[in-house]
């Protein structure tokens, strides 16, 4: 799969910056970055553009990322579109939380750009 | 190396948490930043440490853990964060401050048994400006290390420059 959008949800400007980066390293067929600082602005965004792929941390201010991915399942736009958590609340119960929402994978801050890779890749695999 | 290793088992008690989050900020350093921390001299070297970054902990540890660094200090750290200069990261440096305070709280408590699922992270919040009353230059600090009932402190040099993490805990 080329030509991708993704979706980066962060409340850090930093930190989406550094998940764009990661995902341009990766070889990934990304084509277009769209950003959201938190689940309201990124189910806005999920509703007005086609979107491939999502990142999504936990923690953040109005809607946090468990919120959004369960919200996330009521947008037609937005049916069969992973989402891949990043987030410092790394722990078991965190990630079941975020995996019986509806994400498909979770990666912790902190990260590398290869475990962006390692995570992301075969949930686009599965899309394709 | 990352917040998948083992974890400790807090009973074991809290003369490991020093360690621990000695641990996880050169983790944190080391994943984000690709810049080892170094112990400090005794005395650490002198610094106006004005950005404090602060991220509140709730549940079964309640505290608050902060970052205190000069802002030369906090625009080098987004710089290393962004691979830009610090002159052009200088707008970045409170967000990055925030954010590695946030990832060495989720990455301290991660690596203490019971405290992953237990512990909430607040979002993290960053103060600019001096405060005499909270020992705001390092040369309030004699050693660079304390771990006392109800504070654990740590100093690390970034780039020679230090760094304050303090874990101050409430309950």
């Amino acid at each position: 799969m080329d030509n991708i959008t993704a979706l980066i949800v962060d409340d850090s400007s930093v930190m989406r910056k550094i998940v764009e980066r990661s995902l341009r390293q990766a070889g990934l067929g990304i084509a277009q970055i769209l950003e959201a600082s938190n689940g309201a602005e990124a189910l806005a965004v999920v509703e007005k553009n086609k979107v491939d792929l999502i990142l999504c941390d936990i923690n953040m201010p109005v809607m946090d990322g468990l919120e959004f991915v369960k919200q996330l399942a009521g947008i037609e736009n937005a049916k069969g579109v992973p989402v891949v958590m990043i987030t410092t609340e790394g722990s078991e119960g965190h990630v079941v939380q975020a995996l019986s929402a509806g994400a498909r994978g979770y990666i912790r801050k902190p990260f590398t750009p290869d475990q962006v890779r390692e995570h992301v890749l075969p949930v686009l695999e599965t899309k394709r | 190396m990352n917040s998948s290793d083992p974890t400790l088992p807090a009973h074991e008690g809290r003369e490991y948490w020093l360690p621990t989050l000695q641990l996880a900020m050169q983790e944190v350093f080391d994943l984000m930043l690709a810049c080892p921390l170094e112990v400090p001299p005794t005395p650490p070297p002198e610094a106006i440490l004005d950005i404090t970054s602060m991220v509140g902990l709730s549940g079964q540890l309640c505290g608050i853990l902060t970052v205190r660094c000069s802002a030369r200090t906090a625009a080098r750290m987004a710089a290393r964060m962004l691979g830009i200069d610090a002159e052009k990261a200088q707008p970045e440096m409170f967000d990055a401050v925030g954010e590695i305070c946030n990832m060495v709280a989720g990455n301290f408590k991660n690596k203490i048994t019971g405290l992953g699922d237990g512990c909430m992270l607040s979002v993290p919040t960053v103060l600019t400006g001096v405060e005499p009353g909270l020992g705001s230059t390092i040369n309030d600090m004699r050693s660079g290390e304390m771990n006392i009932n109800d504070e654990i402190q740590t100093v690390r040099l970034f780039e020679g420059e230090p760094i304050v993490l303090t874990l101050e805990i409430h309950s």
